[in-house]
């Protein structure tokens, strides 16, 4: 059954429009990704889910929930876990606080606890009282990641997680993935990478221009038609 | 040598006082990058709510200021709800531009109610009582129990911004009110809770600020100066870095008035000013910013 759909999803800034009608779904325990270059409207869609950008609310149902327009702390508390583009820790907050944070505005019974998220990455558990900022990179996204696994989420939204980071430390955030798709979560990965995102996908929706131009499972998808989906022409 | 003791003595006293005006600016500008020009007048209003207790009601005065304490905390929490909320944003103009109506009409409205007239907040006996320290020095009961609220103060703002997950909250979304709205926290409240409490501090300096000189419904701006020097001699974002603002401040104060009455006030804005070009960011500024 679909967790989450959106209905001829559209956005603005101003009077420049970002996304024109997207029709999307994610099942339960269902991994997609949406691929797209940059501005194709991959960030907008997080955010009109996440209730940043406001919309009318039918053309964003979550668990039969009609939810666009609807606050974020709000949208949160429903079960929907962002991983933000940049990852956008909380500077003053330790490791620990910032992972501790994840779960003010919904605290229910999972698979996630604080010792899970440290059994996940145990080297945060090692940096759990140094400040949030004087992590690398790949720590700092692990941080991200494991915040937003503190409320158990119906739905984990993951924002470019690979951006920045080298090869081996990607391998190490994907297999994480791995762990907690296992775990029953609904994910959403959000890639300019298209391969990694075929590789961690079951179906892959691809954005161009604030319009979905190519949807599908991976295997079913050629090179050439992704190629074409992802940069026109 | 003794009066060189003593002038430290009562200007750091005089420094726990400074420091519980600022804290409450402090604390509201820290979470919500709101600058109250109001601050000054709504200590005055918590002055004449603890007044209100004691004269009229014929309370206790710490009862009365348990009350204006509880009373502060509803103001402050619906002041930020129906008003302040709505004036925040990426402009900064806005608040600055409401909360100095706001200060005008404090000011007149207490001059309404509570007329011109100087009044002041009397401790009964204790406002007379001091402490002998021996040597001929002695220092005054009230001034003590300043400077001991102000320590408490902090202690009790150190630990729930530390250790409960409702200062989690507040640095969070002082650190990015966006992501923290992702964290299921929901800005608005978090606002109207920091304005609550820094209401609170607020009628803790008025009960003090009443204690110790009189005051009159038009006086908060003066005293405002005093809050902004500390937060700044400080340095912003460190509630021990306000009470050592507010000590410098008052030990500066207090060294100028030796020098000569006049020289009082003046003494403590130049020692700000010197700490401003020296150490534009205060003595004491958080780290990471």
């Amino acid at each position: 059954m679909s967790l989450l759909t959106t209905h001829a999803l559209t956005a603005y800034y101003g009077d420049f429009q970002a996304l024109y009608g997207i029709d999307a779904h994610i099942d339960e325990g269902e991994t997609i990704a949406i691929v797209g270059a940059n501005g194709a409207g991959k960030s907008t869609l997080m955010a009109a889910i996440t209730g940043r950008r406001r919309t009318p609310s039918e053309m964003i149902v979550f668990d039969g929930r009609a939810i666009g327009g609807m606050r974020p702390a709000d949208i949160m508390g429903r079960g929907i876990a962002l991983v933000p583009e940049g990852r956008q820790l909380f500077p003053s907050l330790t490791v620990e606080e910032n992972l501790m944070v994840g779960n003010y505005g919904r605290k229910v019974r999972g698979p996630w606890s604080l010792e899970r998220v440290y059994a996940l990455f145990p080297i945060l558990k090692e940096r759990r009282e140094q400040a949030s900022t004087s992590l690398s990179g790949g720590q700092q996204q692990m941080v991200a990641l494991g915040r937003a696994l503190m409320s158990n989420p119906k739905l984990l939204l993951c924002d470019e997680i690979s951006l920045g980071l080298a090869p081996a430390v990607i391998k190490d955030i994907y297999r994480a993935i791995e762990d907690i798709r296992r775990e029953g979560a609904s994910v959403v990965i959000v890639e300019q990478n298209i391969n990694q995102a075929l590789t961690v996908s079951d179906r892959i929706y691809c954005l161009l221009e604030g319009r979905v131009t190519l949807t599908g499972r991976p295997n079913d998808l050629s090179a050439d038609q992704i190629s074409r989906a992802y940069f026109g022409g | 040598m003794m009066i060189v003791i003593d002038t430290l003595i009562q200007g750091i006293l005089l420094g726990g006082l400074y420091a519980l005006f600022a804290t409450g600016l402090s604390l509201i500008f820290g979470i919500t990058r709101l600058v109250n020009l109001a601050h000054g007048d709504f200590m005055i209003l918590g002055a004449f709510a603890v007044l209100i207790g004691v004269d009229a009601i014929g309370l206790p005065i710490l009862l009365s200021a348990v009350l204006a304490a509880i009373f502060m905390f509803i103001v402050g929490y619906v002041l930020q709800s129906v008003l302040l909320n709505r004036t925040l944003g990426k402009d900064i103009l806005p608040p600055l531009l409401v909360t100095f109506g706001l200060s005008i009409i404090l000011q007149n409205g207490m001059l309404e109610a509570f007329s011109a007239d100087t009044q002041r907040l009397n401790f009964g006996g204790l406002s007379e009582a001091s402490l002998p320290l021996g040597g001929g020095l002695a220092v005054g009961v009230v001034p003590l129990m300043t400077f001991g609220s102000a320590i408490l103060v902090i202690l009790f703002l150190n630990w729930l911004f530390y250790r409960t997950e409702t200062g989690r909250a507040f640095r969070a979304t002082s650190d990015n009110p966006e992501i923290a709205q992702l964290m299921g926290i929901d800005n608005n409240r978090i606002f109207s809770l920091a304005m609550a409490l820094a209401l609170v501090v607020v009628a803790i300096a008025g009960l003090y600020l009443g204690a110790r000189a009189t005051f009159d419904p038009l006086i908060g701006p003066s005293r405002l100066i005093f809050a902004f020097e500390a937060v700044i001699i400080g340095g912003l974002g460190s509630f021990w870095g306000t009470l050592s603002g507010g000590s410098v401040l008052g030990l500066a104060q207090t060294v100028g008035a030796q020098i000569s009455p006049e020289w009082q006030t003046l003494s403590g804005h130049i020692v700000f000013l010197i700490v401003l070009v020296l150490r534009p960011r205060g003595l004491f500024p958080r780290h990471v910013d």
